[in-house]
C-alpha cells in the first residue's frame, strides 16, 4: 500500500485539527473560555499527551509502567532550569531538547533490564524507578531540592499547546499503526508467540518505552512553563497513578480514549471544584463506579477514524455493545 | 558495635511493622492476584477504629484489638462485595484502578468524618524500657515483633493445614477448577478479604499505639512499602512477606544510620530492582517456566 | 441497559451537584474575599484551622456591620496541597469570582504557585503562614501584590540560634530537619550559621523525609556522634512530637529548641505525655499567655466556635482577615488595586500576633515570642525583637 503524506485521510484530520484550533481560539478571544478555563484547557492538553504516551507503553505494548511521572519530571526540571537561565522561547526550546536527551538516556538504561520483568513485578520495578528519579531530583542542588523551582516564566499559549498536543497524538497514532506498533500489539497479545514469529520482543518493548518516556518529558516541560512552580513531590507516585487512571478510564489501547478521558477528568474537576472536601470522595466513587460498569474504559479499544467519525449510529451501537461484551 | 546492635533492633522494629502489613497484602494477592492498593488504607481504618474503641468506648487493649479486627474485617467484606466482586471477571488493571478508587475513597471519607486534624492515641499498652548491655528495647517494640511472627505462623497454619486453607490454595491455582470441585469460590474470596483486612487492622492499632498518632493519609506510604516488601520476598508467599518486611526495615535503618536518610527509599528500590532482575519472582518465589 | 441506566444516574448525580452549587453563586452587594488554602492532602492540618479562623473573623466583622456598610463573603477553594490546583484556584478567584483580595495559601509551595497569578491580575494576596523567603519576592524584586502575615524563616532561625546560645547558654547543637520542606531546610541552615557565629558548634545535622514516623535510626546515629547539649528540630509538631518522644525514650535528656511549627494542641500527646515536654522551647507568633484583651477574646471565641484551642496558624489567618478589613476601609472602595495600595501603606496594625507594618519586601515587621514548656504547658514567654 503506497501512501503519501498528503493523502485524503491526513488532510481530513488536518482540517479537523484546524477547525478545533480556530474555534477554541475564537472562544478564548471572545473570553467565553476565560483565563480560569484556559488553565484547565492546558491541564487537559498536558494530561492528554501523558495519557497517550503511557497508553503506548501499557495499552499498546502491554508493559505495565507505574513510573511515568518520573519521566515527566525530567522534562519539567530540564525546562525549568533552562528557563531560569534564559526566560524566553530559546530557553524553553533548549530545555525541551535537554529533557528529551536525558529522558532518552534514562529510559533506555532503565528499560533494558526491567522490561525483562512481567506484570506486577514490572509495575513495582517501574514504580521504583519513578521514586528513584524523584529522590535524585530531591537531593540535587541544580533542582533546588525540596523547595523546587519557583517563579518559572509563563510562556505557553494556546497555539503552542495545541501544536504540541496534536503532534504528540499524531506521532503516537503513527507509532501505533506502524510496523513497530503492530509488533508491539502482538507482544501484548502473546509475547511467546510473537517471539516465535521472529519478533525481537526486547527491541520493540524498549522502543515503545523510550517513545512514551520522550513524550512524557515534553509534557513535563509544558507543565513547568504553565504552572510557575515545580517540586519533586508533584511528580510522585500519585501523579503516575493519575496518568494511569486516564489511560484505563479512556480505554487501554485506545489513544482516542486517553484524549477523551483527559477532557472528561478536566471538566469533572471544574464541576466539583466548589465542593472542596467532598470532591475527592465523589471522584473516588466515580472511579469505582466507572470501573464496575465499564471495566474496559470509556471507549474500550475503539479508535476514532475518518470513515467512522461521521457515522453516529454505529458509535452508539459500539458503545452499548462494548458494555455488553464485558465478560 | 553497640551502635550497630541498637540499629539492628531499630531495623527489626520497623521491619516487623512492614511485615505485619505485608502479610495481609500478600495473602490477598496470593489468592486473587489483585494488587490491593487500598490495603494500606484498611490499616489506617483499623487505626481509627482502634482509636474510637479505646477513647470513646474505653475498651481495654485486648478487647479493642479484637473488636477492631472484627469491624475492619466487616468493612473489608463490604468493600469486596461492592467494589471488587463485580470485577472478578474483568481485566486485572480495571481491578487495580478500582482498588485505587477505594483507597482515595477511604482516605477522604475518614478525613471528612474525623476532620483534618491530628489524633493521638492514648497509651493503653504499658511501655517499659529494657536496657540490655546498652541496647534499648521497649515493650511495645517487642509486642509488635512477637505479634507479627505469631500472626505469620497462624496464617501459615490456616492456609496450609485447614480445610478452608486448602480451598484458598485451590482458588489461588485455578478458580474454575476449584468451583468444579465444589469449592464456594465467592465465600473463599470474601473470607480472604476478611482475614486480610483484620490483619491490616491489627497492624493499624499496634502502630497507632507505638507512634501514638493517626491521620487519614497514614496508610499510603506504609502500604506502598508493604507492597514492596511482599514483592521482595515473593508476592503471594506468606513467609516471603515476613522476610521482605524485615529486609526493608533493616535496609532503611542501616542506610539512615550509616549513610543518609534521604537515600533510604532509593536504596530500597535499587535493591528491589536488582533482586527482581536476578530472581524475577522475589526471594522465595518459584520461577515459573513460561508455557505456550 | 442496566449499565446505561447506571451511567445516566452517575451523570445526573454530578449535574445535580453542579446546579446545587451554582444556585449560591449570585449574591450582590457583598464584598468577596477569596480563601485558597489546603483543605485536603498532607497540609490540610494547616489549612483547616486557617479556614476556621478566617470564617470566625468574617462572622465577627459581619455581625459588627461589615466593611463600608457591606457584608463580607468568603469564597473558599481547596488547593488539595497541589501547586497546579493552587494556580488554577487563584485564577478562578481573581478572574471569575471577582474577589477583592485572596487569602492563602497555608504553605509556601502552593502560595508561590499562586503569587504570579496575583501579580498578573492585580489582585492583592496575603498568605497567613507561607514563611519561605521567596514567597513575596523573587530574590531581587518584590511582588507588588503579594504579602504575608507571618515572619519569615531566616528571621526565625536567627532568633532561635541567638536564644539557644544567649538565653540557654548552649554550645554544642544537633540539628534535625525534614528534607521534604523548604521550611525545615531554610531554618536548619540559618540556625546552624548563626549558632556558629555565636561561637557554638553544630555536632551533627540529620535530615529525614515527611513520610517518616520512626526516627530511632538517626537518633542512635546522633548519640554515637559525640557530646551535645541542645537539639534544634526544624519541623512541625507532627514529626517534632514523635522525635521528642523517641529521643526521650532513647535516653536523650538535653533541651529541644524549635520553630513555630511546634505550636500545636496535640504536641503533648504526640510527644508521649507531658513528662516528655520539659525543657522544650519554641518560637511562635502569639502566646496564649498574653494579657492583651484581643488575644483573650480571640481564644475564647475561637474555642466556642470550633470546639478546639486556636493555634498560631489560626491566629495568623484571623489577623489576615482584619488586615484586609483595615485596608479596604483605608481604600474607601472595593477595588483590588486601591486595596493593594492601602495594604502596602498599612502601618502599626494592631493584630493578635503583634503590631504589623510591611517592609519593602512585604514581610511584616514584628517581634517573635519564644515560649518555654514545663510539663507540656506554656510556662514562660520571652519576646525576642528583630
Amino acid at each position: 500500500m503506497k501512501q503519501t503524506l498528503l493523502n485524503k485521510k491526513n488532510l481530513t484530520w488536518l482540517a479537523i485539527a484546524i477547525v478545533i484550533f480556530v474555534v477554541v481560539q475564537l472562544l478564548i478571544d471572545a473570553r467565553i473560555i476565560s483565563p480560569y478555563y484556559r488553565v484547565t484547557l492546558f491541564w487537559i492538553c498536558i494530561f492528554a499527551i501523558l495519557g497517550v504516551s503511557l497508553n503506548i507503553i501499557i495499552g499498546v505494548t502491554g508493559q505495565f509502567s507505574l513510573g511515568h511521572a518520573g519521566f515527566m519530571s525530567i522534562g519539567a526540571y530540564s525546562a525549568a532550569v533552562l528557563l531560569k537561565m534564559m526566560p524566553d522561547y530559546t530557553g524553553l526550546a533548549i530545555g525541551i531538547g535537554v529533557g528529551l536527551v536525558i529522558s532518552f538516556v534514562v529510559s533506555f538504561i532503565v528499560a533494558m533490564p526491567t522490561l525483562r520483568l512481567k506484570g506486577d513485578y514490572l509495575a513495582i520495578a517501574t514504580l521504583g524507578v519513578g521514586e528513584i528519579i524523584r529522590i535524585i531530583i530531591l537531593n540535587m542542588t541544580i533542582t533546588n531540592g525540596a523547595s523546587g523551582i519557583s517563579n518559572i516564566p509563563f510562556l505557553v499559549n494556546w497555539p503552542m499547546m495545541f501544536v504540541f498536543t496534536v503532534l504528540a497524538i499524531a506521532l503516537s497514532a503513527n507509532f501505533k499503526n506502524s510496523a513497530i506498533g503492530r509488533a508491539c500489539i502482538s507482544i501484548k497479545e502473546d509475547e511467546i508467540a510473537s517471539e516465535a514469529m521472529g519478533i525481537n520482543t526486547t527491541k520493540y518493548k524498549v522502543t515503545a518505552f523510550v517513545f512514551g518516556a520522550l513524550l512524557a518529558s515534553i509534557a513535563g516541560a509544558l507543565y513547568a512553563t504553565s504552572y510557575y512552580v515545580i517540586k519533586p513531590e508533584t511528580f510522585g507516585i500519585t501523579n503516575s497513578i493519575n496518568i494511569l487512571v486516564i489511560v484505563v478510564f479512556g480505554g487501554m489501547g485506545s489513544l482516542t480514549g486517553s484524549v477523551v478521558a483527559a477532557i472528561v477528568l478536566g471538566i469533572i474537576n471544574i464541576i466539583l471544584q466548589p465542593l472542596a472536601e467532598l470532591r475527592m470522595i465523589i471522584y473516588a466513587l466515580a472511579l469505582i463506579g466507572i470501573m464496575i460498569f465499564r471495566p474496559q474504559g470509556l471507549l474500550g479499544t475503539y479508535e476514532a477514524s475518518i470513515s467512522s467519525l461521521f457515522d453516529f449510529k454505529s458509535h452508539f451501537k459500539r458503545f452499548t455493545k462494548a458494555g455488553k461484551e464485558k465478560a | 558495635m553497640q551502635e550497630f546492635l541498637q540499629q539492628l533492633v531499630n531495623g527489626l522494629s520497623i521491619g516487623s511493622i512492614y511485615a505485619l502489613i505485608a502479610l495481609g497484602y500478600t495473602m490477598v494477592y496470593g489468592i486473587i492476584k489483585l494488587i490491593n492498593f487500598a490495603h494500606g488504607d484498611m490499616y489506617m481504618i483499623g487505626a481509627y477504629i482502634g482509636l474510637v474503641s479505646v477513647t470513646v468506648f474505653k475498651l481495654p487493649f485486648f478487647l479493642a484489638l479484637i473488636s477492631t479486627m472484627v469491624f475492619t474485617a466487616l468493612i473489608g467484606i463490604l468493600i469486596e462485595r461492592i467494589a471488587y466482586k463485580p470485577l472478578r471477571k474483568s481485566t486485572r488493571v480495571a481491578a487495580l484502578i478500582t482498588a485505587i478508587g477505594v483507597s482515595f475513597f477511604l482516605q477522604n471519607i475518614v478525613s471528612r468524618i474525623m476532620g483534618a486534624k491530628i489524633y493521638t492515641f492514648p497509651s493503653v499498652l504499658n511501655n517499659e524500657l529494657y536496657v540490655v548491655g546498652g541496647i534499648r528495647i521497649n515493650s511495645q517494640q517487642l509486642v509488635i515483633f512477637v505479634t507479627s511472627i505469631a500472626l505469620m505462623f497462624l496464617l501459615q497454619l490456616i492456609v496450609q493445614k485447614t480445610k478452608i486453607g486448602r480451598a484458598m490454595r485451590s482458588v489461588a491455582v485455578d478458580q474454575d477448577a476449584a468451583r468444579l470441585m465444589g469449592v464456594n469460590v465467592d465465600h473463599v474470596i470474601t473470607l480472604t478479604f476478611a482475614i486480610g483486612s483484620s490483619l491490616a487492622a491489627a497492624a493499624g492499632i499496634l502502630v497507632g499505639i507505638y507512634y501514638n498518632t493517626v491521620n487519614p493519609l497514614m496508610g499510603f506510604a506504609p502500604g506502598l512499602k508493604a507492597f514492596v516488601a511482599a514483592v521482595f520476598g515473593g508476592i503471594g508467599i506468606i513467609p516471603g512477606a515476613m522476610i521482605g518486611g524485615f529486609s526493608i526495615g533493616l535496609i532503611e535503618t542501616f542506610v539512615s544510620g550509616y549513610g543518609s536518610t534521604l537515600y533510604k527509599d532509593a536504596v530500597v528500590y535499587i535493591i528491589l530492582i536488582l533482586i527482581l532482575i536476578v530472581k524475577p519472582s522475589g526471594l522465595l518465589g518459584k520461577n515459573k517456566k513460561e508455557k505456550v | 441497559m442496566k449499565r446505561i441506566l447506571a451511567l445516566t444516574a452517575t451523570i445526573v448525580l454530578l449535574v445535580s451537584g453542579l446546579t446545587a452549587c451554582a444556585a449560591t453563586a449570585e449574591e450582590a452587594e457583598t464584598i468577596k474575599i477569596g480563601l485558597n488554602v489546603e483543605l485536603t492532602g498532607e497540609a490540610a492540618v494547616y489549612g483547616t484551622p486557617e479556614k476556621l479562623a478566617a470564617e470566625l473573623a468574617v462572622k465577627e466583622i459581619n455581625a459588627a456591620g461589615g466593611v463600608l456598610g457591606k457584608q463580607i463573603e468568603l469564597v473558599i477553594y481547596d488547593t488539595k496541597t497541589d501547586t497546579a490546583e493552587s494556580t488554577s484556584n487563584a485564577t478562578k478567584l481573581m478572574t471569575e469570582d471577582g474577589v477583592v483580595a485572596v487569602i492563602g495559601a497555608a504553605i509556601s509551595g502552593t502560595t508561590m504557585a499562586a503569587a504570579p497569578v496575583a501579580n498578573q491580575y492585580q489582585v492583592p494576596m496575603i498568605t497567613p503562614s507561607g514563611s519561605n523567603a521567596l514567597v513575596t519576592n523573587d530574590g531581587s524584586a518584590v511582588y507588588p501584590f503579594v504579602y504575608r502575615a507571618c515572619f519569615i524563616d531566616p528571621f526565625q532561625g536567627l532568633v532561635l540560634a541567638n536564644f539557644a546560645a544567649d538565653n540557654l547558654g548552649k554550645t554544642k547543637a544537633v540539628v534535625l530537619g525534614s528534607s521534604s520542606s523548604d521550611y525545615a531546610k531554610d531554618l536548619a541552615a540559618i540556625f546552624s550559621e548563626q549558632f556558629a557565629v555565636k561561637g557554638g558548634t553544630v555536632v551533627a545535622t540529620e535530615y529525614y523525609t515527611d513520610a517518616d514516623t520512626d526516627f530511632s535510626a538517626i537518633l542512635t546515629k546522633v548519640q554515637a556522634a559525640g557530646e551535645f547539649d541542645v537539639i534544634f528540630v526544624a519541623d512541625y509538631a507532627v514529626r517534632a512530637g514523635l522525635i521528642i518522644k523517641q529521643a526521650r525514650e532513647a535516653g536523650i535528656v538535653v533541651p529541644f529548641v524549635g520553630p513555630d511549627g511546634f505550636e500545636s494542641p496535640d504536641l503533648v500527646e504526640l510527644a508521649g505525655g507531658a513528662a516528655n515536654l520539659n525543657d522544650v522551647y519554641f518560637s511562635t507568633h502569639f502566646s496564649a499567655l498574653s494579657e492583651d484583651q484581643k488575644v483573650q477574646d480571640f481564644i475564647a471565641n475561637y474555642t466556642t466556635e470550633t470546639g478546639e484551642a486556636p493555634s498560631a496558624l489560626s491566629a495568623l489567618a484571623y489577623d489576615t482577615v482584619y488586615m484586609l478589613k483595615a485596608a479596604i476601609e483605608a481604600a474607601g472602595e472595593v477595588d483590588p488595586v486601591k486595596v493593594n495600595t492601602a495594604l502596602e501603606a498599612l502601618k502599626d496594625f494592631p493584630g493578635i500576633t503583634g503590631t504589623i507594618s510591611f517592609d519593602e519586601w512585604h514581610n511584616p515587621v514584628k517581634s517573635a515570642i519564644v515560649v518555654q514548656l514545663v510539663d507540656g504547658v506554656q510556662a514562660a514567654a520571652t519576646v525576642v525583637n528583630p
